[in-house]
């Protein structure tokens, strides 16, 4: 639980220890009380902030690094800092995306419009995700680094700039950075999340309030994904604890992990089942929830004891005409399709070996009447990001989609899945072509 | 129906004034060792303090502080709104305060802030605790003389009673607001406490300075009453503590802000504790006579009903299922319809008020400034339906007669500013426009009564959606039970009343918009976080357009291309394309 503070060195105190012997203000010739009565304040503020320390881990995550470094920490973006898309998230009904750039500003990509908005905030930095609001067109939630912003983009207007006050600032006193969004499938409500803080927030966006949901252990969230029915959210702290929050009497249930932190999580698309990876660990679980179709709204859901492992992407060997290829490792974020029929899974793999570049692996998978899980395709790629099921966000700022045709398994027609019907290629990989058996590029 | 939801808020009131007397003891205890701690002497200070807390005068001002949070309790319950009152103007506002039932209100608070106050330094104890000790005087008699100490801590009591009235009618701390988001009782407490404890502790800050500040000029005035009414002498040998090195004693102001934080903190428990139960989530039988609850009843119950129905539509598949029943005999849906039609008329009413005010603000409230408001009265009467009755009783179609370009825009000072009305000695004398010009001039050079009268802005726009938390969750109910019906409601109860849902919300849409688009609509309020007010009817509107929105959203991507088999306007039906693609 405590894991953080282990191996990490206390440099809230060299920092204070900077400023109390800096050359500078030796050389003002300072009185002696003065440097004495400081000296004394200095070290009672050093012995109270090493109590601060081993009762809350988190915050010495947070000195140890800027908040820059913390959101690479626990952003679901595999290599933050350097990536040019930050972030990336498409609209929940049609067809259009924003994405998050380096330089902090957020594009609006929509086919059918030929303006780009692109929004800068001068409280628009690092930003960490960027979020749609459902059951509406114009308003995106965006974290960063200091607030949560929450824009009015109007679909019809034709600017290129929306100027500040189309975005409405959301901010809570030691709530920051805010790594993870999420809204309320029924657009009413969004929860926010900051390593910093204990409390996760409920905003209610429209007027602004916000209230802040506490519990003990853990320290920090950092990552929030709401159910697709509203029911639950998953909220994982910097500890080897998560925590499944049920929404109507926002109630919460405790699920302390063996190794790491939950690092990513999904859900399936009628909110009864959980899969989630945990850090330093090559499998997936999977934890179900039975919806009591509530009339009396005591009681959290009765929930399952431990939580199954479902896939095992520990590390192994295919070969291929290029040659052998090794598959597997940590994961870094997981997504499902809507109807629940696709999972695309992040590998990490090894930044310092060449040969073990990050992949997606695709499986198949099927909810309802049992759960299925069948490896799919899974393809070696540099990619760094991937949020919707099948776009893929390079480091070097490619979007590449990925439209999946298959045959829906509930629904016996040829459709799309998971995504808008319209698939549009940023730039095409030159790679694509000598690909796959199962999918069909269209740029 | 009446006394059953009489009954049922009372229950409520009662319960949340039995959990405030009985977190008494631990706050009284807190209290106890803050006030008498001294470092030096640590286990002294806890000797102490058992000891105190076993003495009789204790028990007997604990029992005081008792009668004191039931009183307090009893005026939460007895002021408390629903709908926030707001005032366009500051004269308003001091018409606010000065209304006989907050002078009552203001008096009550003043002499329980006296009580607890005379609690609080009989508790401190140490030279405090009474009004008189003898003295000796130059010739050697003994006399009583007056304890300043014990009357300045009395006098801070009652000043901060009457401060804290008088700052719930500015922060409008009697309004409750229902919650987004649904706890336990248990948890929002917990989860509200450290808000109290700051809350408490600024305040009582604020308000021991300006008592010290009122006590420094005009603390002579009640010293020497008292003295001579119960023949008490001043003592000769202290400062006067009105006074610069009387009141900088610090352990004086101390004890003065602690006491001050107790007294606060006490009753703002008292108040958060009424608010939590009040808000809390009732569940409502479903059947049409029950219905009858949302037409028949005063707000605040049907507040609640609304809050039931919204939940209902949104969590419990069962309950909706009751929604889109048929009745037997007869097979009438008896329970949507009821539902629907009050919703839909809550609505209605809405975009009428909406349209009303904006007709007021197109015609500057020139032509009709004076009977603006009588007319509305009457509209609203006739109009017949059975809901409209209460929005008589809100007092918040008064002010609407903004008048743009002039400072005057309330109903008061235009009267003044208005052409005399004939047969009143004026008349005749001051009718010419440049008089009338003049006269105007005169009053805008008054900086005390532009001051006044001047409209607050953005006031009449909150005042307008000062009770949108119905509207907000009648939109809710409906677009949850519209989207549910879609696969549960076997029937098609719904659809019947389908086109009429959808032109109701459209035409809503069009007069939020259009009023969006008035001066000072759109702008953001400053928001306070450190008050125990709350402010969150000074957001309603925007919440109400979000939810709007959102209610049409849910209704256009559940239903789809469906929609267009719905019979619909031309105009609506374009409006609707809009929302089909997303383009809203």
């Amino acid at each position: 639980m405590f894991c953080f503070s282990t191996y990490i060195p206390k440099p809230a105190h060299t920092v204070m220890r900077k400023h109390g012997d800096s050359p500078v203000i030796c050389d003002l010739a300072v009185p002696k009380w003065l440097s004495m009565s400081s000296g004394c304040i200095l070290a009672l503020l050093q012995w109270v902030s090493s109590f601060h320390g081993s009762l809350f881990p988190h915050l010495t995550v947070s000195s140890l690094c800027s908040s820059e470094d913390m959101i690479a920490e626990f952003s679901q973006v595999l290599n933050w800092s350097d990536c040019v898309v930050r972030a990336f998230a498409w609209h929940p009904h049609t067809d259009k995306f924003a994405v998050a750039l380096l330089d902090d500003s957020i594009k609006i990509y929509n086919p059918k419009s030929a303006t780009t908005p692109t929004l800068k905030h001068r409280l628009q930095r690092n930003v960490a995700v960027v979020q749609w609001k459902p059951l509406c067109a114009s308003a995106l939630a965006v974290g960063c680094q200091n607030c949560l912003l929450v824009w009015h983009v109007d679909p019809c207007s034709l600017s290129t700039r929306p100027s500040a006050g189309c975005a409405h600032v959301l901010s809570h006193p030691g709530h920051a950075p805010v790594t993870s969004i999420a809204w309320s499938p029924s657009g009413s409500l969004l929860v926010s999340a900051s390593p910093m803080d204990t409390a996760m927030m409920v905003w209610d966006v429209a007027a602004e309030s916000c209230v802040p949901l506490q519990r003990v252990g853990g320290g920090g969230v950092t990552f929030l994904s709401w159910s697709p029915d509203g029911s639950h959210v998953l909220a994982s702290t910097p500890s080897a604890l998560f925590r499944v929050w049920e929404t109507r009497m926002w109630t919460c249930e405790r699920w302390p992990c063996i190794k790491g932190r939950c690092q990513s999580g999904c859900w399936s698309p009628d909110g009864s089942r959980l899969l989630f990876t945990v850090q330093d660990e090559a499998v997936i679980y999977s934890l179900t929830f039975t919806n009591t179709p509530a009339a009396v709204p005591s009681g959290t859901s009765k929930g399952p004891h431990a939580a199954v492992v479902v896939a095992d992407l520990s590390e192994t060997t295919f070969s291929t005409p290029d040659g052998d290829i090794i598959v597997g490792g940590e994961i870094q974020s997981l997504a499902w399709d809507p109807r629940g029929e696709r999972l695309a899974v992040l590998l990490k793999g090894d930044p310092r070996a060449a040969d073990r570049s990050p992949i997606i692996a695709v499986f198949k998978t099927r909810v309802s009447p049992i759960f299925e899980l069948l490896p799919w395709f899974s393809r070696y790629l540099m990619l760094l990001l991937m949020f919707s099921l099948c776009s893929q966000c390079w480091s070097s700022g490619r979007i590449t989609h990925v439209p999946f045709y298959f045959l829906s398994a509930s629904i016996p027609r040829l459709g799309l899945s998971g995504s808008p019907t319209l698939p549009h290629v940023q730039e095409r990989p030159a790679d694509f072509a000598n690909q796959s058996l199962f999918t069909e590029f269209i740029s | 129906m009446q006394e059953m939801s009489d009954r049922l808020l009372n229950n409520k009131a009662a319960a949340s004034i039995a959990w405030a007397v009985l977190l008494l003891p631990p706050s009284t205890a807190i209290f106890v060792i803050l006030s008498k701690f001294s470092v030096l002497h640590p286990i002294q200070t806890i000797s102490e303090c058992f000891s105190m807390l076993t003495s009789a005068t204790a028990i007997f001002s604990f029992i005081l502080l008792c009668g004191v949070i039931i009183m307090v309790g009893f005026l939460n319950f007895e002021y408390y709104t629903v709908i926030p009152t707001i005032a366009c103007s500051k004269i308003a506002l001091f018409g606010q305060l000065l209304h006989p039932r907050q002078l009552v209100n203001s008096l009550v608070h003043c002499i329980m802030g006296m009580i607890v106050a005379w609690c609080s330094a009989v508790t401190i104890g140490f030279r405090y605790e009474t009004l008189g000790h003898p003295c000796a005087q130059t010739d050697g008699y003994h006399q009583m003389c007056l304890n300043e100490y014990h009357l300045i801590l009395l006098l801070g009591g009652a000043f901060v009673g009457f401060s804290h009235s008088l700052l719930g009618v500015i922060h409008n701390m009697n309004y409750v607001s229902f919650h987004t988001v649904q706890q336990y009782k248990y948890l929002r407490f917990k989860g509200c406490l450290p808000l109290v404890v700051k809350c408490s502790a600024t305040q009582a800050l604020y308000s021991v300075r300006n008592f010290i500040v009122v006590y420094y000029f005009l603390g002579y005035i009640p010293r020497t009453w008292i003295c001579k009414t119960l023949n008490l002498h001043l003592g000769s040998s202290a400062h006067p503590l009105d006074s610069i090195a009387g009141l900088l004693d610090l352990s004086l102001l101390y004890h003065l802000w602690i006491s001050a934080t107790f007294l606060l903190f006490t009753w703002y428990i008292t108040l958060l504790l009424f608010r939590i139960f009040l808000t809390e989530h009732i569940h409502f039988r479903l059947n049409p006579t029950d219905h009858q609850i949302l037409v028949l009843s005063f707000p605040k119950f049907q507040f609640l009903a609304l809050q039931d129905l919204a939940l209902l539509s949104q969590h419990s598949p069962l309950r909706r299922c009751e929604v889109f029943s048929l009745s037997q005999p007869g097979g009438h849906p008896h329970n949507w319809n009821a539902i629907s039609k009050e919703c839909l008329s809550l609505l209605a009413d809405l975009t009428q008020r909406l349209v009303a005010y904006h007709d007021t603000v197109a015609t500057n409230g020139r032509a009709k400034s004076l009977s603006s408001g009588s007319e509305r009265k009457t509209s609203s009467e006739t109009s017949g339906t059975l809901i409209s009755q209460k929005w008589l009783s809100i007092p918040l179609t008064a002010p609407f007669t903004p008048d743009l370009d002039s400072p005057f825009m309330s109903p008061a000072l235009r009267r003044l500013a208005a052409p005399v009305e004939q047969g009143s000695p004026w008349y005749g004398t001051v009718q010419s426009p440049h008089i009338m010009r003049r006269v105007k001039n005169f009053l805008a050079k008054r900086v005390l009564i532009v001051y006044l009268f001047n409209k607050l802005p953005e006031a009449s726009s909150q005042a307008l959606f000062a009770d949108s938390q119905a509207h907000i969750w009648a939109l809710e109910g409906l677009s949850y039970l519209v989207q549910a019906s879609f696969s549960e409601d076997q029937f098609g109860v719904v659809q019947t009343t389908l086109p009429s849902i959808l032109s109701c919300m459209l035409v809503l849409q069009e007069a939020v918009d259009r009023h969006f688009k008035l001066p000072h609509a759109s702008s953001k309020p400053v928001r306070s976080t450190s008050s125990m007010g709350d402010s969150t009817y000074k957001t309603l509107r925007f919440a109400l357009r979000a939810t709007l929105k959102t209610a049409i959203y849910r209704i256009t991507t559940t239903f789809g291309d469906h929609l267009n088999a719905v019979q619909l306007s031309a105009e609506h039906r374009k409006r609707l394309q809009q929302f089909l693609e997303y383009k809203e």
